[in-house]
């Protein structure tokens, strides 16, 4: 173990849009490793791996790849040099065949044009070396599998002949027997001196294959170990860290609740598999686990948003409705404070007035026809009831901040007197003043009758606000937290779906 | 050829209505699945189909170009000086129009890529200016085409031998099984066969369907983003020029139409949507567009043998299209996420 690093990095920041994702970080890895990195949600690992393959490039510091420094300016750069990256969301072009995509950016050449039979038998070789001879290559990419997309992904970074293979969430969707395949083939590129750096979030692939680990937390590299050297329950510590944890108003003592919406065994296109759950009146029930383990999904199918839902769920006497219009006008009303505030919660060029509006025109229209008085009240009354700080009410929403956009969400859909509200990461990228607010407006909410389902992928919120917890895990709820339960070990652990003792 | 359906459906589906029109048509025309009656549909079709595969390109990127008529219009009427004199100078003059317009092209391309426009409203503006220096050039209709030459590309081969007398006139025994086909005919399938499908080829090309496809994708998979669109609207530009240039040939005229010029460019969309490329990027082909066009031409001729009014031509024609597309539409039956469906 002491070779020369093949990749080093030193003081290496990246800021987007005035956030910290990653804070002068050294980091290294050994050539010949599979070298894992761990971390929370939003630790940095994302933003870590794009500088290293060249997507994104760094504010500050220095990458050295086998001690000489270098600078990727775009993907192609790091491919050259032999850093090749397996992306979380697919790089693969869904409406070209699986040949067409293996080798994509340098196909072999004849005459200049592609040669379509010396690519087609490249392509069975790769597929060969990762075991997908079922895979034909003449197929386009759109009509595969998930998991047989995450192969053919596989398949193109090692034809590009890799020193240094980033996998992301490579094995997220594969199958056991694809699991092992990969085991192995990890094992021969190891045996070649491939460097592997690996993001997982599951805990049993990282020891199975990875010989050093290093631990990120908020944009920070906490510390880099042998595999081994630590519990499972000390890098759940170090993955927690001690943060300075906002202030959360007092929760009430547990009690029993009217069930409001109860739903059992709902799937969803293999997002959901089988989730069941109940939410109280006045509760505030949090949604936890890593991200993309369905909790979106899960909101979504509640909003009416999803098509094909199965499972049974009841609400008021009645069932999932069929679209938002139905799900925000019927009884029980239902609003849902969206993930992306830019796109799904805001018409960012337009006022932040015509927005406070938009979930309910029939509050201030009479017959059909906008009433200027009831338009002006219910504006003020928003404005007013979330303290949001504008200038003027006519200004685009779009300068106002972060904070104050997401309280003019928060105000459109309590115009609309939801019982049941909810929540897509409400505090994502706003400041902690703003953060506290929200967290008094939710317990003010549910002590008023409002029952709210929240995801947040911060842990500590939800050890801050919810009554209760659910803790997804691919698709199930594998745990569920109650009052005192509620901890960073308890949470951190059912997200990794490994039994650590809270 | 089931995978090859597939995954070609539009396309497969335009080809289908195509032959059954086509048949149907001839079996109607009382000088059905004769040479003159071929000779006289593709003079009518070759440039709507030059253009449809001049908006295919920017298409398959998801992008649009509002110019291809203009230039194909500009094209003309270079077109209408040059293409006369000498043997050389006619070649010449044949090539400073194909210049002209991919030099075009390459402007909008350069304008979309480097100006960071939208190629809507670039190729709107571009397109203004090619229809004004046309009417530059021809502000009143004119010109002076070479007379062998027009009617020798206009008619059969057989025309066209005899016109150049090469191949003992076109009696000579190799040429007798083509003599039939029309020279327009040819050169569509020419310039398709040896411009269209190389490029398909290449990594350029390969690139287009990419950024249509998933811009993000081919990004990461280190893609030659900028080349591709620069190739794209370059190549739209040479399609348009071919067009120009036959207009030119056919009507021994160049006339700076601009009534003319925004037809083609709204009917060549029309016509690459009815070949099944997806507007949307990513899906079709030059090839399928020609087919579209000629679907578009098609039901136009239906309407001389048929006596029907001809005020109701754009009628027909557009409800044509309208059930075209619709039947394309059925993917959005099957999204799950009714967010998707705004993204």
């Amino acid at each position: 173990m002491t070779a020369a690093p093949i990749i080093e990095l030193n003081g290496i920041s990246k800021s987007y849009a005035g956030i910290r994702a990653l804070d002068s970080v050294d980091f290294a890895a050994k050539r010949g490793s599979v070298h894992a990195i761990l971390g929370e949600n939003g630790a940095g690992k994302s933003t870590l791996i794009k500088i290293i393959s060249g997507v994104v490039a760094p504010d500050a510091g220095e990458m050295r790849l086998n001690g000489q420094p270098v600078r990727f300016q775009n993907p192609s750069a790091a491919t050259a040099q032999g850093v090749v990256c397996m992306f979380q969301e697919l790089s693969l072009i869904p409406d070209l065949s699986v040949a067409d995509n293996i080798s994509i950016a340098a196909p072999p050449l004849r005459m200049g044009l592609i040669d379509r039979h010396a690519q087609l038998q490249r392509a069975e070789d790769l597929l060969a070396r990762v075991r997908c001879e079922d895979v034909d290559p003449r197929m386009l990419v759109r009509d595969l599998s998930l998991s047989r997309r995450q192969m053919v992904e596989i398949a193109k970074a090692l034809g590009r002949n890799p020193q240094v293979l980033i996998l992301d969430e490579a094995t997220s969707a594969l199958t056991a027997q694809d699991v092992q395949t990969v085991y192995d083939l990890l094992g021969k590129l190891t045996a070649e001196s491939v460097t592997t750096l690996f993001i997982s979030h599951r805990m049993h692939e990282v020891e199975a294959l990875c010989d050093r680990l290093s631990v990120f937390r908020n944009g920070r590299h906490i510390e880099t170990f042998a595999k081994g050297e630590r519990s499972d329950a000390e890098i759940v510590r170090l993955m927690i860290g001690r943060d300075v944890t906002a202030k959360y108003p007092p929760k009430p003592a547990a009690q029993a609740r009217p069930s409001v919406l109860t739903a059992e065994g709902l799937e969803w296109e293999g997002a959901l598999k089988g989730v069941s759950l109940t939410l109280g009146k006045g509760e505030i029930l949090g949604v936890g686990g890593l991200d993309g383990q369905g909790q979106k999904e899960l909101l979504l199918a509640f909003f009416g948003v999803l098509k094909g839902v199965k499972g049974r769920v009841e609400m008021g006497g009645r069932g999932l409705p069929s679209s938002p219009i139905t799900a925000k006008t019927g009884q029980p009303r239902i609003a849902l404070i969206p993930e992306d505030r830019k796109t799904e919660g805001l018409m960012l060029p337009m006022s932040i007035a015509d927005n406070l509006v938009t979930a309910a025109f029939d509050r201030i229209t009479r017959s059909g026809v906008i009433d200027p008085v009831r338009l002006e009240a219910a504006v003020q009354d928003g404005i007013a009831r979330l303290q949001i700080k504008v200038g003027s009410p006519q200004d685009a929403v779009r300068t106002l901040s972060g904070g104050n956009q997401q309280k003019v969400v928060i105000a459109k859909w309590l115009m609309t007197e939801p019982d049941i509200i909810l929540m897509n990461d409400p505090t994502r990228g706003i400041d902690v003043g703003t953060k506290q607010e929200i967290f008094r407006m939710m317990r003010d909410l549910a002590d008023g009758g409002k029952s709210i389902l929240f995801y947040s992928s911060d842990y500590a919120e939800l050890i801050g606000c919810a009554d209760r917890v659910i803790v997804l895990y691919d698709g199930k709820v594998v745990r569920e937290l109650t009052g005192e339960a509620i901890t960073e070990e308890a949470l951190v652990g059912a997200s990794l779906n490994i039994g650590t003792a809270a | 050829m089931g995978r090859w359906v597939a995954q070609n459906r539009g396309f497969a589906g335009a080809l289908v209505l195509f032959a059954t029109l086509l048949l149907i048509y001839n079996l109607l025309h009382p000088r059905g699945f004769s040479s003159a009656v071929l000779v006289q549909n593709a003079n009518e079709s070759v440039a709507i189909a030059f253009v449809a595969m001049a908006q295919t390109v920017p298409v398959l990127m998801r992008g649009l170009d509002l110019s291809v008529g203009a230039v194909m219009t500009l094209s003309a009427c270079v077109a209408s000086y040059l293409l006369t004199g000498s043997g050389l100078e006619i070649s010449f003059g044949i090539l400073a129009v194909l210049a002209t317009g991919t030099a075009f092209g390459l402007m909008n391309g350069l304008i979309v890529v480097y100006g960071r426009l939208q190629p809507i409203i670039a190729t709107l503006a571009t397109g203004a200016i090619a229809i004004g220096l046309a009417l530059l050039l021809r502000p009143q209709p004119g010109g002076d085409v070479d007379g062998d030459l027009s009617w020798a590309l206009t008619n059969t081969v057989w025309d066209f031998a005899d016109t150049y007398s090469i191949a003992d006139g076109g009696e000579a025994w190799w040429i007798r099984p083509f003599a039939d086909i029309p020279v327009p005919l040819i050169l569509l399938v020419g310039v398709a066969i040896l411009v269209w499908l190389p490029f398909k080829r290449t990594v350029t090309g390969r690139t287009i369907y990419a950024i249509g496809s998933a811009e993000g994708a081919a990004y990461v998979s280190g893609l030659p983003i900028n080349r591709a669109k620069l190739a794209a609207f370059t190549l739209a530009g040479f399609f348009s020029a071919c067009a120009g240039l036959y207009l030119a040939l056919q009507t021994s005229t160049g006339n700076a139409d601009t009534v003319q010029a925004g037809a083609y460019t709204l009917n060549s969309i029309a016509a690459v949507v009815l070949g099944g490329t997806a507007l949307a990027g990513g899906i079709g082909g030059a090839i399928a567009s020609v087919v579209g066009a000629l679907i578009l031409r098609l039901i136009s001729f239906y309407f001389r043998i048929l006596d029907i009014e001809p005020l109701l031509q754009p009628l027909i024609e557009g409800l044509v299209l309208l059930l075209a597309v619709s039947a394309g539409a059925w993917r959005t039956f099957s999204v799950k996420n009714r967010l998707e469906l705004f993204r």
